[in-house]
């Protein structure tokens, strides 16, 4: 009921919705995703807290992939370059995004990216995201797989604390591995429990950007998915 | 904290349904929030109280339904219980979340002008 002017009745309209609320960053991601798949890129979104060495296994990974694979990066940091610049010296072409005061990165602000960058003339994107472990896993980016890098200094209970990040990986990188012996208090086999309590495939790969342990495996997981990938497509056109 | 960039996003979406049925006063609007969802009820009300000022929903009480994660077996479909391992002993598959992981705005009452 109007009640300043008495210009008749107002019906109070319920409206159903059932919507995602980020049904607009859903749109983007699926743009960004088709983008991805007609070029044939892989897009892998890096998530882990920061110091955890996201930038490291990249670092690594352009090492060991070396002549094989062209690849491409972008990286969400809040306030510098310093990730973007370290890929790039790693010969990895990276664009930075710096977010400001947001924590993670959202399938708008990787479509502005994938502008500043040679991404279709890769075979890979990376896409680091912001170093934390909750926000990002709450935006699809349009990224094939999640993958989240989880370094043993972090602690055993990781994955029971922050379980909405572990649920949405498909792969976890357990870093810095080579730490370990100087490490008698963390047991991996505990890692490996919480994994198995907050992901319903867990995969884990324990690897070190300092020795190269692991590099092979985290690879050939990469190349089996690509592979996968590609086959898709043939099978569709 | 993503909760302010969760309630720009509501707010957007509430705002345009309102203007698709001619309201200019929203009364209040129901959220679904998983557990598994990423996002804190208490966070997400603490940030609609501050963003709503000035906004259709300055007047719009926020309702907010948690919902519980439940976990259970992709084939079976019997329920895998809360912190255990997400594999179900019997089919020996993968724990599918059945719910838990909802970010959704269910419903919004308006105020229509009569026409």
């Amino acid at each position: 009921m109007c009640e300043t002017c008495g210009c008749g009745d107002s019906d109070l309209v319920p409206v159903e919705v059932h919507e995602a609320i980020l049904s607009e960053n859903e749109r983007g991601a699926r743009h960004n995703r088709e983008h991805f798949v007609e070029q044939q890129v892989l897009a892998i979104n890096l998530m882990g807290s920061p110091g955890s060495g996201k930038t490291a296994v990249l670092e690594a990974t352009a090492k060991a992939m070396e002549g094989s694979w062209r690849l491409s990066a972008m990286s969400g940091d809040l306030a510098t370059d310093n990730d973007a610049n370290r890929l790039e010296a790693a010969g990895i072409p990276s664009q930075s995004i710096t977010t400001g005061s947001a924590c993670h990165l959202d399938a708008k602000m990787v479509h502005q990216g994938l502008h500043q960058l040679p991404w279709r003339e890769t075979d890979l994107l990376f896409i680091e995201n912001v170093g934390n472990l909750v926000c990002p896993a709450v935006y699809d980016l349009g990224q094939a797989f999640n993958v989240v890098a989880l370094a043993v200094t972090e602690g055993e209970d990781k994955p029971l604390k922050y379980p909405v990040m572990f649920r949405t990986a498909d792969l976890v990188l357990l870093t810095k591995v080579d730490l370990l012996p100087h490490l008698p208090q963390i047991d991996v086999a505990t890692i490996e429990d919480g994994l198995a309590r907050t992901m319903p495939e867990p995969n884990v790969i324990h690897v070190s950007a300092i020795t190269g342990e692991g590099m092979d495996r985290w690879i050939e997981w990469l190349e089996a998915k690509r592979t996968a990938a590609l086959t898709e497509v043939a099978a569709k056109a | 904290m993503h909760e302010y960039s969760i309630v720009s996003a509501l707010l957007a979406r509430v705002e345009t349904e309102a203007r698709a049925h001619g309201a200019e006063i929203v009364h209040r609007i129901r959220v679904q929030i998983g557990e598994l969802s990423g996002v804190e009820p208490e966070l997400l009300e603490s940030a609609y109280e501050l963003v709503r000022e000035r906004t259709i929903c300055e007047k719009a009480e926020l309702e907010i339904v948690p919902v519980e994660a439940r976990w259970a077996c992709s084939s079976c479909k019997s329920t895998i219980p809360k912190g255990a391992v997400l594999r179900c002993s019997v089919c020996d598959l993968p724990a599918q979340l059945a719910e838990g992981d909802e970010i959704l705005l269910e419903r919004v009452e308006m105020e229509v002008p009569d026409v």
